[in-house]
């Protein structure tokens, strides 16, 4: 790999509260790729969650070294990272348009090019149509979708989606993996994707990242040598079924 | 798809229109009741009035209604509006500053266990009689409840979306207009409607302790001469302002929280 564009070298998190010690993430080393997708996965506890934190510049991290883009793609921590959460957080007194253009408005750009980006997005995550309705009349997954849109109108390099369709019933969540499959093709961002969906870590990620907790540390990094575009149908195959055995491996649970 | 939207559409109207028409016939029925009850059991009139003689009592002048209404009026609106605009601003000043609301919100508490009818006698001591002392206390016991909803509005903001708006270095200005306030105006309109029935009491409350003018001192002065058509007359135009405070404030929560926030 070139010069990758996210590089973590003994990442260690400390959370301190009331004189207790928590160790969060320890020895986290990886590196990912522009326009890589890479699945983070490990059970509840692990730390996955305060990783993409650090990674968004939302928590300090007490060793190791942290640094994001090249000097092909420099990064821009105000304007770089997209971020999507488990709930879609929409506002809900705003419409889907506006709620996708939220970014925009915090940093200000023109309002009249990013309301065009805005549309374009909507279209692109299928949401062409529901521009003028309110979250309530959207279905949860298509609320997802929406946030998809709003984590990408200010054309951020890094997307960071933790546990994005953790809330969706499992017909909604493999459609919304095909979907996310092929936004991320046409977008061509680099997406740091957590989960704790093993075959959805194999599944989505070109790489996967397998954490482990108590205590927490990185078990696993392994690429996923499955071609793009993936269809559901790769689930089917041998070599699928050998990556998710690792993680579960891994994860004791076999 | 677009067929049965328009129907359930057309259905919606239907059900609107039926709703007021019973609203409607349920309170007729219910004057229709109150006539049938006096007449046919020949209630005496000072006991308890007839509709029609409840309406006959607006004739007579010496009431002077429409400056009693007035009076009442201008006290509910005012110390209502007043108990809105200083009650959201110390809801605000605390969420702005954390020391404030953990100083003052407990002092608030305390002060608002006190009985604010038994300050009546203070409030008269303090201001006179007049409109004054009757705004301070429709004020007086209001305010409370609006600063608690809107503080707690305030503080209710999903901690995801304020990281969403710091990795986008969003200002602390920015994050109260867009997120906090707008998600804030339903608690603040849960606490307006509660304070809209209490300010009602609050202004009359006043003008039974000590006052001059007011539709609460009308009542006061006609039950000496056992008017009870005057003091139900006074008693329905109350409620009557009661109504016009609460559907204005339920009409601008219509305006202006999108029906999904309600709460
Ligand atoms: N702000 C915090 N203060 C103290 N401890 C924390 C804080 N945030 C997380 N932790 C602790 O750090 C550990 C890792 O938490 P984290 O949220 O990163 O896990 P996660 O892998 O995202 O879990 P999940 O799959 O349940 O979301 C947990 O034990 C958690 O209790
Ligand atoms: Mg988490």
């Amino acid at each position: 790999m070139s010069e990758p564009f996210i590089h973590l070298s003994g990442v260690r998190k400390i959370y301190r509260t009331r004189g207790v010690e928590m160790l969060a993430v320890s020895e986290a080393t990886f590196d990912v790729g522009a326009g890589e997708l890479v699945s983070l996965v490990g059970p509840s506890g692990c730390g996955k969650t305060t990783l993409l934190k650090i990674l968004a510049g939302l928590h300090s991290h007490d060793a190791g070294t942290v640094r994001i883009g090249t000097r092909d793609q420099p990064f821009d921590p105000a304007r770089d990272i997209g971020m999507v959460f488990q709930q879609p957080l929409l506002l809900k007194w705003r419409k889907v348009l506006d709620n996708v253009l939220l970014p925009a408005e915090i940093l200000g750009l023109p309002l009249a090019a990013s309301r065009e980006r805005a549309r374009d997005l909507l279209r692109l995550v299928g949401l062409q149509g529901s521009e003028e309705k309110f979250p309530y009349e959207l279905s949860g997954g298509m609320q997802q979708r929406a946030s998809i849109a709003r984590a990408l109108v200010h054309d951020p390099k890094l997307i960071l989606m933790d546990e994005p369709f953790g809330a969706l019933d499992a017909l909604t969540r493999e459609k919304m993996n095909l979907e996310l499959l092929r936004i991320w093709q046409k977008a061509k961002k680099t997406i740091l994707f957590v989960t704790h969906g093993i075959t959805e870590a194999v599944f989505l990620g070109t790489r996967v990242i397998v954490l482990t907790a108590g205590p927490a540390r990185m078990a696993d990094n392994f690429r996923v040598d499955i071609p793009h575009p993936r269809t559901l149908d790769v689930k089917t195959q041998e070599k699928f079924g050998e990556y998710t055995r690792r993680i579960y491996h891994l994860l004791g649970m076999e | 798809m677009i067929a049965p939207t328009i129907r359930s559409g057309e259905r919606l109207v239907g059900d609107n229109l039926q709703r007021y028409t019973i609203a409607v016939l349920s309170h007729l029925a219910l004057v229709a009741a109150w006539h049938f009850f006096i007449v046919l059991g020949k209630v005496p009139t000072f006991v308890m009035p007839s509709p029609y003689a409840t309406l006959h009592a607006l004739l007579v002048p010496n009431y002077r209604w429409i400056e009693n209404i007035s009076v009442t009026a201008i006290e509910i609106f005012g110390g209502y509006f007043l108990a809105i605009v200083v009650g959201i601003g110390i809801a605000l000043l605390f969420s702005w500053f954390r020391v404030l609301e953990m100083t003052m919100m407990p002092l608030l508490v305390t002060l608002n266990m006190i009985p604010k009818v038994a300050l009546g006698p203070l409030i008269i001591v303090w201001f006179s009689y007049g409109i004054g002392p009757n705004v301070a206390m429709a004020f007086a016991i209001c305010f409370f409840p609006i600063v608690l909803t809107t503080a707690r509005g305030l503080r209710e903001v999903e901690p995801d979306l304020l990281d969403l708006v710091r990795t986008l270095k969003g200002s602390r200005w920015q994050i109260f207009t867009k997120i906090q306030l707008p998600g804030a105006l339903p608690y603040i309109f849960s606490g307006m409607k509660v304070a809209a029935i209490l300010a009602v009491a609050g202004a009359i409350v006043g003008e039974f302790l000590g006052s001059d003018r007011g539709l609460g001192y009308l009542m006061l002065q006609v039950q000496v001469t056992l008017d009870t058509a005057a003091m139900f007359m006074a008693v329905i135009l109350i409620t009557l302002l009661g109504m016009i405070l609460y559907g204005f404030v339920l009409a601008l929560e219509r305006l202006l929280v999108v029906r999904d926030a309600r709460i």
